[in-house]
C-alpha cells in the first residue's frame, strides 16, 4: 500500500474532478439503496410474519367480512391456541392524503396473538379499560406529535363518519421489521356504531396454532368448516398472506431493476469517461514511470485503483447517505411501508457494486496505460 | 563502425544495432549500423544533428525502445533476451533516466518524485525517507522537498529529475538534452552535478546534447549523423 | 457582438468523439428514465382516463369514491332510468345500465393472486362502452353461465382465454368472448349478466348506474334533481371524471417516485457533464485564448461553450427519447388502490413526454456548462495564450 499516496496525490490534485465523479457515484448508489430498500421493505412485512400465526379470510376476496360467530368454532378447531380478530379501517387524519393502517381489533385478545408489539403494563391496562382508546406506533406518534391522552379524529371511508379515540399507548415494535406506523381501535366500539346490517362482520381472523408444522393441517381444518357455507374461508398462514397482498401491487421488482439499472448505466458512462480522461492527460507520466522500472502490470495496478478507490469513497457516501436519510426520516409513502430502513445487506451490495463500477470505469484507462510503448509516448509531448 | 573507449571494462556495448520506423507500412530506417562501446566509468556525449537518432540510441540503451537488429548488451545483461517484466526490473535497477523537459510528475512533491523509484525496492518508509533526502541533498535541494514542481525554477526540476536517477544508485546515467530547456548559469550548475556524480560516484554516464560547451564536459564525444557514427573526436582530458 | 460559429463547436464535439458519445450516452439514459416513469404515470391514468366518457353520467351512493363502496337499490336505480335526460335508443327504451361491482380473487398466469374486477352488466352496458367492442367470440347470454373477459386479463390470468373455463363463487363460468376497451379499465375485468350475478354473488344491489346523456349539456339539471330526491341518497358524476378521480393515490406514487428519481440521478449526470466541459475548456486553454485575443467578447466565449454544452445534452435527450419509443408496447398491472383490484395498462409515451426529456436534457447541457464556460470566459489572454 505504499503506492496510497502517489493514488490519493492524483485525486487531491485534481480536487474539482474527484469531487464531481465521486458524487456522480454517490448519487448512482444512492438511489440503488433506495429502489432496492422499496424491495427489502416489502419483504420487511414477511420477515415480521410469525410461522405460528394464520390468516382466516373470505375465500373470494379481502374485501368481503365473514360472520363474527366463526370465532368461536375457529377456536374450538384442533390445534389452534389462540384467535384474534379484527377489520381494516381505510380511514384518513383530516385530509384524504394522510392514510395510514388503522385496524379494529379485539382488544382482549390481540396482544396476546401479537407478542411482538409492546407495550407497558400500564399502557396495556388504560387500553383496555376505556372503550373508544386506542394505541400507535411510535412512528406515526413521531410523524403527527401524538401523545397519551390525546384525541385522534379520523374519517371513515369503509366505514363512513368521523371517528374518535383517545391514545393510551404508544407501542414499539420486538424488531425493526414490526411495524410502527398503525393505529390499534376497541372493534366492539366499531361494531356498535355501525347500522344494523353491518354489524357483528369480521375482516380477518388471526389464529395462532401451537407450532409450524400445524399450519398447514389448521387450515385445511378451517377451511373445511366452511366449505359448503355462502362465506367459505380461505386460510393461510400469515406470511403467505402477507404475500399475495405485496403480489397485488403488481411487477414493482421488474420496474425498479430497469430504473435501477438503467441509473447505474448512466452514471457508469460517465464515470468512464472521466477516467478516460484523467488518463489521457497521464499519457507522458506513465512513460515516465515505466522508464523508472514500473512494469505493466504494476501501471494497470495504480489506474485501475485509482478508479477502485473514487468508487468505493462515492459508493460509501451513496449507501451511508441513504442508510442515514431513511434512517432519520419517517418516510412510509402513505403507510404503504410499514418502516422504510436500509438493510446492511444492501449497503454491502451498494459497496460490491461500487468495486464493479470502479473496475468497469478503470478497466479501458487502465489497459490503454498498460499497452503504453515508453518510446513512442515520450515522442509525443517532446 | 565501432566507437568508444576500449581501453576499461565495457558497460554498453551495441553491435550492429538497426533501428526502423515503419509509418504505413513505409519503412523509415533511423539507425543503419551502429556498434558502440562504453566503459564503466565513462562520462560520454552524444552530438548530432536534429533527426540523427541521438534519442533513438539513448532509449535503445536505456531499455525502453527495442531494435530492429542487432545486439544491445548493458550492464552484463543481453537486453534482447529479457521478457518486458524483466526488463523493467532490470531498468529500476540499473538506470537513471533525465529528460529534457524533467518530466516532473506535476501532482507529486519533490520528495514524493525521489522517492517514486524506491516504491519498487523493497525498502521500508524510513529507509526510503534517508535516501530520498540524501539523493536531495546531492543536488543541493534538501530543503524544497515539499515543494510541488511548478514551485520549481527550471534548474531545481532539473535537478530534482537527477536526484530521482540516482536514488536507486544505477550504474548507468542516461540523459536526453538535460541542459536543453535551461539558461547558461542553470546548465552549468546541471553539467557541474554530472560531472561530480561521475568522478565521485563512478556512475557511466551518456548524455545526449546539442551544445558544444556541455559536450566539452564529458570524457569523449560520438558524432551522429544520418543514423551512424562519425569519427571519434578524440578524448579531452 | 461577433458570435463564434456554431461549426466551431460542432467540430470540437466531433474531434473528441469518445468522450462526446459516452457523456451524450449518460445524458441519453436520465432522458430514458425520465420518460420511462412518465410513461408509467401517464399509462396508469390513462387507462382509468378513458374508461369513462364525457357523453355518459356514473350514478352512485352519495358519499363513496369508488364504485365499491357504493350501493344503488333497484328502486333507486329504476327511478334514475326514468329521468328525461337519458337518451333513448333506437328501440325507444332508455339508454342506461344499472350495473353490480365485486372484487374476486384470481390466479395470475405467473402463479401468484390478486383481485380483479367482476362486474354484472346489462345487454345495454356494451353499447354505453363506446370504446369497448368484442374482439373475440360473443357476448354472453342472459340467464346463462358465460361470461366475456377483458383482453389483458384474458393474457394476464389463468383459465382466462375464449371458451376456457373458470369458477367464480362456486359455478363454472365459460369464456365465450374476448373484450377489447382500447386499454381502459374495462380491459381487466369480467363481465357477466347482472341478473345473474345477483343471486349468485349473493349481492341484493347494484352498485352503479350508468347511462348515456341526450346532451352531455343536461348533466347539471340531471344531477341536481336526483342528488335532491330526498327518496335516495346519491350523487352523480360526469363518467369520465369520476374515472380519471380513480388515478389519485396510485398515479402520485408513480410520479413521485419517478420524479424523485430522475431528478436525483440528474444530478449525478450533470457533476458528468461538468467534468467533461471542464476538461473540454482546459485542452483548448490556448485556443480559447486565442479567440479572445482575436477579439471576440468574452460573452461571446461563453455563450460558445454554454452552446456546445447543450448542444452535447440536446443530443443525448434525442438518444434518450429514441430508445424510449419501445417502451410504448410495454404492459404491466399494478394495484389501484380505489378499486382495490389489478389495473393492467399500455405505457404511454406522448410527443409532450419526449418534448420534456429533451428540454430535461438540455437544461443539463446549460448547468453542466455554466461554470466551465464562465471559466473559459474568465481567463487572462496572456496566460491562456502561453500555456501549452
Ligand atoms: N515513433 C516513431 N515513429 C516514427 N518515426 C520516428 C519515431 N521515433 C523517431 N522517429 C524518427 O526517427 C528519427 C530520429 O529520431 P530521434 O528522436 O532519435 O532524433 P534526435 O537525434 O534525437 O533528434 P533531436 O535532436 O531533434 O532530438 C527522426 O527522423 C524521427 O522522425
Ligand atoms: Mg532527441
Amino acid at each position: 500500500m505504499k503506492f496510497l499516496g502517489y493514488i490519493t496525490a492524483h485525486l487531491w490534485r485534481h480536487k474539482r474532478r474527484s469531487f464531481l465523479t465521486v458524487f456522480s457515484i454517490a448519487v448512482a448508489l444512492f438511489l440503488f439503496a433506495t429502489l432496492r430498500t422499496v424491495m427489502t421493505s416489502f419483504d420487511s412485512a414477511l420477515r415480521a410474519s410469525a410461522d405460528t400465526r394464520l390468516v382466516v379470510r373470505h375465500a373470494a376476496s379481502l374485501v368481503f367480512p365473514l360472520p363474527l360467530a366463526y370465532r368461536d368454532r375457529i377456536r374450538q378447531v384442533q390445534g389452534v391456541t389462540g384467535v384474534s380478530y379484527g377489520n381494516w379501517f381505510g380511514g384518513y387524519y383530516q385530509d384524504p392524503k394522510n392514510q395510514f393502517a388503522q385496524f379494529a381489533v379485539d382488544v382482549p385478545t390481540i396482544l396476546d396473538l401479537f407478542p411482538e408489539i409492546l407495550l407497558s403494563p400500564e399502557e396495556i391496562a388504560a387500553f383496555r379499560a376505556e372503550r373508544n382508546s386506542c394505541i400507535i406506533g411510535q412512528g406515526l406518534a413521531r410523524k403527527w406529535g401524538w401523545k397519551r391522552g390525546d384525541t385522534v379524529p379520523i374519517s371513515g371511508t369503509i366505514f363512513p363518519g368521523d371517528w374518535r379515540f383517545v391514545v393510551r399507548g404508544i407501542y414499539k415494535g420486538k424488531t425493526t421489521d414490526i411495524d410502527e406506523n398503525t393505529l390499534f381501535f376497541h372493534w366492539d366500539y366499531m361494531n356498535e356504531a355501525l347500522p344494523a346490517a353491518r354489524q357483528d362482520y369480521v375482516g380477518i381472523y388471526w389464529v395462532r396454532t401451537a407450532n409450524r408444522d400445524e399450519a398447514a393441517s389448521v387450515s385445511a381444518r378451517i377451511d373445511a368448516l366452511y366449505e359448503n357455507s355462502p362465506q367459505p374461508t380461505k386460510t393461510e398462514t400469515e406470511k403467505a398472506f402477507q404475500a399475495s397482498f405485496i403480489s397485488m401491487m403488481g411487477n414493482v421488482s421488474l420496474l425498479l431493476t430497469i430504473l435501477g439499472s438503467a441509473i447505474l448505466f448512466a452514471i457508469m458512462l460517465v464515470t468512464v469517461n472521466t477516467m478516460m480522461m484523467a488518463a489521457r492527460e497521464r499519457t507522458t507520466e506513465i512513460a515516465v514511470l515505466k522508464t523508472l522500472g514500473f512494469t505493466d502490470g504494476l501501471v494497470l495496478r495504480l489506474v485501475a485503483a485509482e478508479a477502485i478507490l473514487v468508487s468505493v469513497v462515492g459508493g460509501v457516501i451513496g449507501s451511508g447517505a441513504a442508510w442515514l436519510v431513511f434512517l432519520r426520516s419517517d418516510f412510509t409513502a402513505n403507510g404503504m411501508f410499514p418502516s422504510f430502513r436500509v438493510i446492511p445487506e444492501t449497503l454491502a451490495w451498494g459497496l460490491l457494486l461500487a468495486v464493479a463500477m470502479g473496475l468497469l470505469s478503470g478497466l479501458v484507462p487502465a489497459v490503454q496505460a498498460a499497452r503504453l510503448r515508453i518510446a513512442g509516448a515520450l515522442r509525443r509531448v517532446a | 563502425m565501432t566507437a568508444g573507449g576500449e581501453g576499461k571494462q565495457a558497460l554498453i556495448l551495441l553491435r550492429d544495432v538497426h533501428k526502423s520506423y515503419y509509418r504505413d507500412k513505409i519503412e523509415i530506417p533511423v539507425l543503419t549500423g551502429v556498434s558502440m562501446t562504453v566503459g564503466a566509468g565513462e562520462f560520454l556525449a552524444l552530438m548530432g544533428p536534429s533527426g540523427s537518432g541521438k534519442s533513438t540510441i539513448l532509449n535503445l540503451i536505456a531499455g525502453i525502445d527495442t531494435p530492429t537488429r542487432g545486439a544491445i548488451d548493458v550492464a552484463g545483461s543481453s537486453l534482447g533476451t529479457l521478457k518486458p517484466a524483466q526488463l523493467s526490473a532490470w531498468r529500476a535497477r540499473n538506470v537513471g533516466f533525465i529528460f529534457q523537459l524533467y518530466n516532473l510528475i506535476p501532482v507529486l512533491t519533490a520528495f514524493q518524485n525521489v522517492e517514486l523509484p524506491l516504491l519498487l525496492t523493497k525498502l521500508n518508509g524510513s529507509e526510503r525517507k534517508k535516501r530520498v533526502r540524501l539523493a536531495l541533498e546531492l543536488v543541493g535541494l534538501q530543503d524544497r522537498d515539499h515543494h510541488y514542481p511548478h514551485q520549481l525554477s527550471g534548474g531545481q526540476e532539473q535537478r530534482v529529475a537527477i536526484a530521482r536517477a540516482i536514488v536507486g544508485d544505477p550504474t548507468l546515467l542516461v540523459a536526453d538534452e538535460p541542459t536543453g530547456d535551461l539558461d547558461a548559469k542553470n546548465a552549468a550548475e546541471v553539467l557541474t552535478l554530472l560531472q561530480r556524480l561521475n568522478r565521485e560516484m563512478g556512475k557511466t554516464i551518456v548524455m545526449v546534447t546539442h551544445d558544444p560547451h556541455a559536450a566539452e564536459r564529458a570524457d569523449a564525444v560520438l558524432h551522429l549523423d544520418k543514423g551512424v557514427l562519425k569519427e571519434q573526436e578524440a578524448a579531452r582530458a | 457582438m461577433a458570435f463564434i460559429p456554431l461549426a466551431y463547436n460542432v467540430r470540437n464535439l466531433a474531434a473528441r468523439r469518445t468522450s462526446t458519445s459516452l457523456t451524450a450516452l449518460g445524458i441519453a439514459a436520465v432522458a430514458w428514465v425520465f420518460i420511462f416513469t412518465l410513461a408509467l404515470a401517464g399509462g396508469f391514468e390513462a387507462a382509468l382516463r378513458t374508461t369513462g366518457s364525457a357523453k355518459n353520467a356514473i350514478v352512485i351512493r352519495n358519499g363513496a369514491s369508488s364504485e365499491l363502496m357504493s350501493i344503488v337499490s333497484r328502486e333507486a336505480a329504476d327511478a334514475v332510468a326514468a329521468q328525461p335526460e337519458v337518451a333513448r335508443a333506437a328501440d325507444g327504451a332508455p339508454l342506461e345500465a344499472s350495473e353490480l361491482v365485486v372484487i374476486w380473487n384470481l390466479e395470475r398466469k405467473s402463479g401468484n393472486t390478486t383481485n380483479v374486477i367482476v362486474r354484472g352488466v346489462t345487454p345495454r352496458s356494451l353499447a354505453l362502452r363506446e370504446n369497448a367492442r368484442l374482439l373475440a367470440g360473443r357476448m354472453f347470454r342472459p340467464g346463462v353461465e358465460e361470461i366475456v373477459v377483458g383482453k389483458m386479463l384474458s393474457e394476464r390470468f389463468k383459465h382466462c382465454g375464449l371458451n376456457e373455463r373458470i369458477q367464480l363463487a362456486g359455478r363454472v363460468w365459460t369464456v365465450v368472448g374476448i373484450l377489447d376497451a382500447d386499454g381502459s379499465a374495462y380491459d381487466s375485468e369480467i363481465w357477466g349478466d347482472v341478473e345473474l350475478f345477483m343471486p349468485i354473488f349473493d349481492r341484493p344491489v347494484f352498485q352503479n348506474v350508468t347511462l348515456r346523456l341526450d346532451d352531455p349539456s343536461h348533466f347539471e339539471a340531471l344531477k341536481k334533481r336526483i342528488e335532491a330526491d330526498p327518496r335516495f341518497s346519491l350523487q352523480v358524476r360526469r363518467e369520465d371524471e369520476f374515472y380519471a378521480a380513480q388515478s389519485g393515490m396510485m398515479a402520485t406514487l408513480l410520479r413521485t417516485l419517478g420524479l424523485f428519481v430522475t431528478l436525483i440521478m440528474a444530478l449525478g449526470a450533470v457533476f458528468g457533464a461538468l467534468n467533461t466541459m471542464y476538461a473540454s475548456v482546459s485542452s483548448r486553454t490556448k485556443e480559447i485564448g486565442t479567440l479572445l485575443a482575436l477579439g471576440f467578447s468574452r460573452g461571446a466565449v461563453m455563450l460558445s461553450i454554454l452552446i456546445e454544452s447543450t448542444i452535447l445534452c440536446v443530443f443525448g435527450g434525442l438518444i434518450g427519447c429514441l430508445l424510449a419509443l419501445p417502451v410504448r408496447s410495454f404492459t404491466t398491472g399494478t394495484m389501484s388502490f380505489a378499486s382495490f383490484s389489478e389495473l393492467a395498462f399500455r405505457f404511454q409515451v406522448t410527443p409532450g413526454m419526449l418534448l420534456g426529456g429533451v428540454l430535461f436534457a438540455a437544461c443539463m447541457g446549460l448547468v453542466g456548462g455554466f461554470f466551465p464556460a464562465r471559466r473559459a470566459a474568465r481567463m487572462p489572454i496572456t496566460e491562456a495564450v502561453r500555456q501549452a
